[in-house]
């Protein structure tokens, strides 16, 4: 038999070998899936449209892949079928039977190309989808308050524990990074607002910058920052793994009301702490300010008082305070909705949580906007 | 097909113990599984039947004893032996255990994209195959896991588990939770692919039917041992009251297969 080899693999005992006479294409030794790593099937396939027979008596070992491979190369013969494999032992027929049974379909063409229409479907579908989770929100919104709302009237119902609880999760723990960010940020105004107010010999200015800044906006704005990456993720991550281990399905076939029992007191908790967080920011922040303006300007902790007591008007502090129980409205909200939102895969669950926070932080500071403007035109 | 009795098994265990904190689970375990057969594990609850399975693969450290697998000492390898040994074998988890992040035939693409280099569409084209020969739809292929029904996740870890054409396969509870008609079609799968692929099957089932069906032999884990190793008829005989309880309670009755006419009770 002159026999012409045509494709061996690199030395590795019994590597699968093919051999070609014309008419017969003969494979030895192991066909499995590692094989294809090393063979050139092109080639292989080109020898196998020649042939009218595959013998495969001298294989020693072949698996799903082998056989799929060896079906190929007969599916390519004149022949064109599963039958010209010869010599195929009981256990490799059953397999190739098996492989055969279970071939792909054929392909149904290709996927149609992305046209520029598609692009604008896609926009589209994703802004309706936009508009319906926004009003979806605002239907979670109103369970809240209607939740709340029979609280008020059934006070027993609340859940006083959880509540406690959540105030010491979202209030006490996060004390220390509030006021620690918050001391930083007064210590940077004083420092930064001295080196431009220098230039005028305007520094004592530096106290009513400081104090105005901070009371308005720093101090609460970046308290409710914090809250929400610290305390909306944490939200989603509980309420989402409910979600995922259907504990939610499991409270609500026992007729209690998830919205009541999870999100009321989270909610709660966080309307109560935030303003306290952010007047402990204030109180912080203005004292890193003070610190500050001591050690760079020589404004002494005695002139710092006075001028704050006697230049600063309390509408500033109080602009601040009535901001914060909003933001906690908000966090709150978009943190357990969210939460609801998770689907059965972890992967869902780690996408809420980023968009919990990214949307609360986004919505936190569109409020603030809108704050700004609402006291601008009363006057405040 | 039961090999020859004198082949060397594929997996040996001896004298394994495992304990956790104080409380031990397996004490002095031996198990032999051959060449080419069906085992079935079975054993009360917390009689560490999927300890077992979790020490055999190595996902566990018993405290003392030697686990063999393919004639290799399972925990004292270094990593490229430790990495060649897992090639050759595939572990299907109790609820499949498939990527949640992952499509079903990017799950079954996941062990042949670690372990060769394959290009994409040969890849593609032979985890469809798996997933098919696994008796899911051409169209689940591309659902993602929480998208599929508990009995579809369990043939997708399957079909995973096979993806390279390993030499045994592990099966935590494979027919559990699937209603009679799936689980005797996952029982035939089973038999199916051990016949065609030439597996090595090592099944942890509570399965009563799936023990009569297809395991060619059963070991019985009690009393932190293997207490029995053999045939469906050498348990059936056994008088031990664990096992008699076991195979001839009132729901094994349900599941021997109607030879002899029904006894009155």
């Amino acid at each position: 038999m002159s026999a012409t080899r045509l494709q061996t693999a690199p030395d590795m005992s019994g590597q699968v070998r093919f051999d070609s006479d014309g008419a017969r294409l003969s494979v030895q030794g192991r066909l499995t899936i590692d094989s294809f790593e090393h063979l050139d099937r092109d080639v292989i396939a080109q020898q196998a449209s020649r042939a009218e027979v595959v013998d495969i008596a001298q294989l020693s070992h072949m698996d799903t892949a082998g056989a799929w491979f060896l079906l190929d190369l007969a599916g390519r013969t004149s022949a064109g079928a599963a039958s010209v494999i010869t010599g195929a032992s009981d256990a490799q027929t059953l397999l190739i039977e098996a492989v055969r049974t279970n071939l792909p379909p054929k392909a149904a063409g290709a996927k149609p190309a992305v046209r520029l229409v598609d692009h604008f479907e896609t926009l589209g579908r994703r802004v309706a989808l936009a508009g319906s989770h926004a009003l979806e929100m605002l239907s979670f919104l109103g369970q809240v308050i209607a939740a709340m709302a029979r609280v008020i009237r059934h006070p027993r119902a609340l859940r006083l524990t959880s509540v406690v609880h959540h105030c010491q999760q979202v209030g006490l723990q996060a004390v220390p990074i509030v006021a620690l960010m918050a001391f930083l940020i007064g210590v940077v105004l004083a420092f930064q607002g001295s080196a431009q107010l220098r230039q005028f010999g305007a520094e004592v200015f530096v106290v009513d910058l400081i104090a105005i800044s901070i009371l308005r906006e720093l101090g609460i704005l970046l308290t409710a920052i914090i809250v929400a990456g610290r305390s909306g993720s944490a939200f989603t991550a509980a309420i989402g793994s409910m979600k995922m281990r259907e504990e939610i399905d499991a409270m609500r076939t026992l007729g209690l009301d998830p919205v009541a029992i999870l999100v009321v007191p989270r909610v709660l908790a966080l309307v109560l702490m935030l303003p306290a967080l952010g007047l402990i920011a204030n109180v912080s922040g203005l004292f890193g300010g003070a610190l500050m303006s001591w050690i760079e300007l020589d404004v002494s902790p005695a002139v710092f008082q006075a001028r704050l007591v006697s230049n600063t008007d309390v509408w500033h502090f109080n602009v601040g305070m009535i901001k914060a129980p909003v933001f906690a409205l908000i966090i709150g909200i978009i943190g357990c909705y969210q939460g609801m939102k998770v689907g059965g895969d972890a992967e869902s669950l780690g996408r809420q949580t980023s968009a919990s926070v990214v949307m609360a932080i986004f919505m936190v500071i569109v409020a603030d906007a809108l704050f700004s403007i609402f006291f601008a035109i009363v006057g405040v | 097909m039961p090999s020859d009795p004198n082949i060397d098994p594929i997996i040996r265990v001896r004298g394994l113990v495992t304990r956790f904190g104080t409380t031990v689970v397996h004490d002095g375990l031996d198990l032999d599984v051959k060449r080419g057969e069906i085992i079935g594990v079975v054993g009360g609850s917390g009689t560490g039947k999927s300890v077992l399975l979790r020490s055999i693969v190595g996902l566990l450290k018993p405290a003392e004893g030697q686990i063999e697998v393919f004639g290799q000492n399972v925990r004292d390898t270094d990593a490229d032996d430790y990495r060649a040994l897992r090639r050759r074998w595939g572990v299907m988890f109790q609820d499949g255990a498939l990527f949640s992040s992952l499509s079903v035939r990017q799950n079954v693409e996941a062990p042949m994209r670690e372990q060769l280099d394959l290009d994409d569409d040969l890849r593609a084209l032979l985890a469809g195959i798996k997933v098919r020969m696994v008796g899911l739809p051409n169209k689940a292929q591309d659902n993602y896991p929480s998208e599929l029904s508990g009995g579809m996740r369990k043939r997708a870890g399957f079909a995973r588990a096979i993806a390279l054409d390993p030499e045994i396969v592990f099966l935590d509870e494979p027919t559990a939770g699937l209603d009679p008609i799936g689980a005797a079609a996952f029982d035939t799968l089973i038999k199916q692919l051990q016949l065609s692929l030439g597996l090595t099957v090592f099944l942890v089932t509570h399965d009563l039917d799936s023990l009569h069906a297809i395991c060619d032999r059963i070991a019985v884990l009690a009393d932190k041992k293997v207490l029995a190793v053999g045939t469906m008829q050498e348990m059936l005989a056994l008088d031990h009251p664990w096992v008699h309880e076991y195979f001839h309670g009132p729901r094994a009755r349900a599941a021997t297969p109607v030879a002899k006419p029904k006894e009155t009770e």
